[in-house]
């Protein structure tokens, strides 16, 4: 069943390094920016969703937000399934519209997570975060890149996949990068130049991370009526998908099969779509390997041919399946559990056609799919026009 | 800085209990007989609640691992360059620890390894892994 919810506005901050803006400025600046691009104000907005944060303790985030952006909201809930988060609150926004409890929902995460800490300092928030279980895996002295780093080897073991082709997702997210002027991270780079940065985890490479930012996404869900009567061209919510196969990586049965293949399967169902009818894919990119593993778990390759789907330009602008056009977590920004939803705002662009440099042609259906954990407990969302 | 030791809940203290004392043990379902890790409240093969502590072989194979070449704290700097591994143990199970008393260049998918114990505080062994 499709719901009678569309996304009407998106907006975000500065993206990089912020340091004139405290977490909740930053949520504010995303906030307004979504309510210009749907010609809505504040006082139209009944509903809120938001997810915690790492530099500051909020007690109830929901609360802290809506009540610092003045919303008087008769639906409001923080959503945490991690960097599924960004995907899953356009969901729960549009389900809370559909059933009447909100006529306009505000989702808003973000923080300054590079200018709160060092990178040092996010390394080990992340790596005591809970990613690693406290007592089976903190002792064994794991980094976050680590448990990624185990799926990634054995994914090398299994299928043959290289660091070069893992080095082709970062080269091709980092050019997507280069064309989005409020992207972090901008400067072009080479497969070599991702094989000779500094090594983190075997096999994994800095450059096969994700970057640390400082930054805010948002975006308003309403109703499809009410949608087009506003500025912008509505984009609906055509079917979503969850999935959850392990909490911790050292416990998970088959390190090659991942709740994505659920969310996936789910979203598609839901939608009466398959992986051929999608135009643009805005793939979760926390590390190179993730989005190789969550293209085959997609359905958009067999098992094990993710590492030669990335190759040759498939997945850049232009290509047959075009992934994460705004840099992603690699190279466009990462500010914690909001880094996911520039992905959805990004989604949005591309089928509104605003995307300028980075459009995808004729993009009328988009897959955004989003993984918490380490690749635990995945959401997938598919968007087309309204 | 200290590296950071497991603590103990009501659910896990006899498999540390057991460590501190040299010997590694699973929880495995008297239902079904079959074991799991990490330990929970019910068997995640049958949902039973009659669980109970055993011992283990100790034997298994190294089913990935990864070489951490950036310290999570600087409680780890001095060990680097380490091996964080997955083992798969005899009994079924995997589970992340270490391989350790072997160059970290050495280890690889399928090595076969043993249990060893690294004591980490007074009253704290960790089970690690050893080439076999």
């Amino acid at each position: 069943m499709k719901l009678n919810a569309a996304i009407a506005g998106v907006g975000t901050s500065r993206v990089g390094q912020v340091a004139d803006r405290s977490a909740l400025q930053l949520q504010a600046d995303a906030a307004q920016a979504a309510l210009a691009d749907a010609g809505l104000r504040m006082t139209d907005i009944d509903g809120l969703l938001t997810t915690p944060v790492r530099v500051e303790h909020w007690n109830m985030p929901c609360g802290v937000v809506a009540n610092h952006l003045g919303v008087k909201a008769s639906y409001l809930s923080t959503v945490d399934v991690a960097g599924a988060s960004g995907c899953a609150m356009i969901h729960q926004a549009a389900m809370a519209v559909a059933t009447g409890q909100a006529s306009a929902v505000l989702c808003v995460a973000g923080q300054n997570l590079l200018t709160h800490g060092s990178r040092a300092k996010a390394v080990k928030s992340m790596a005591e975060g809970g990613s690693a279980h406290p007592q089976f895996e903190v002792p064994y002295g794991p980094i976050v890149p680590s448990l990624y780093a185990l799926v990634a080897q054995r994914h090398m073991h299994e299928f043959g996949t290289t660091p070069g082709q893992m080095a082709e997702v970062a080269v091709t997210l980092r050019r997507h990068a280069s064309l989005n002027p409020n992207a972090h991270k901008r400067e072009l780079i080479t497969v070599s130049d991702v094989l000779k940065s500094r090594m983190i985890t075997t096999p994994l490479h800095i450059l096969d991370c994700a970057i640390v930012s400082d930054g805010a996404a948002a975006a308003i869900v309403t109703s499809i009526e009410r949608a087009r009567d506003l500025k912008k061209r509505p984009v609906r919510l055509l079917g979503q998908g969850y999935g959850l196969r392990h909490s911790h990586i050292g416990e998970h049965v088959d390190l090659m099969s991942t709740g994505a293949v659920d969310s996936g399967r789910g979203a598609f169902k839901s939608a009466g779509l398959t992986p051929t009818d999608i135009d643009v894919a805005q793939i979760y990119d926390c590390f190179t390997i993730t989005v190789i593993i969550e293209l085959e778990d997609l359905g958009f390759c067999k098992k094990g041919e993710g590492g030669q789907f990335v190759e040759g330009g498939r997945i850049g602008i232009g290509g047959e399946l075009p992934v994460t056009t705004h840099g992603g977590l690699l190279s466009g920004g990462h500010p914690g559990l909001g880094g996911g939803f520039f992905h959805v705002v990004e989604a949005v662009r591309q089928l509104r056609g605003e995307a300028a440099e980075r459009q995808v042609r004729d993009a009328e259906v988009a897959l955004v799919h989003g993984n918490g954990g380490v690749i635990s407990i995945h959401c997938t969302i598919i968007l087309g026009r309204g | 800085m200290e590296r950071p030791v497991p603590v103990p809940d009501a659910a896990t203290a006899p498999y540390w209990a057991a460590a501190n004392e040299g010997r590694f043990v699973m929880p495995r379902c008297t239902q079904c007989g079959r074991w799991h890790f990490y330990p929970r409240a019910l068997c995640p093969h049958c949902s039973s609640e009659k669980l109970e502590w055993s011992d283990c072989s100790g034997r298994g194979t190294v089913y990935s691992y990864t070489v951490v070449h950036r310290a999570p704290s600087p409680a780890f700097a001095a060990e680097l360059p380490y091996v964080v591994a997955i083992v798969e143990v005899e009994e079924g199970p995997r589970l992340m620890s270490s391989v350790v008393n072997c160059a970290p260049e050495t280890v690889r998918i399928g090595m076969k390894v043993r249990a060893a114990f690294r004591r980490v505080a007074d009253d704290t062994q960790l089970p690690v892994f050893e080439p076999a």
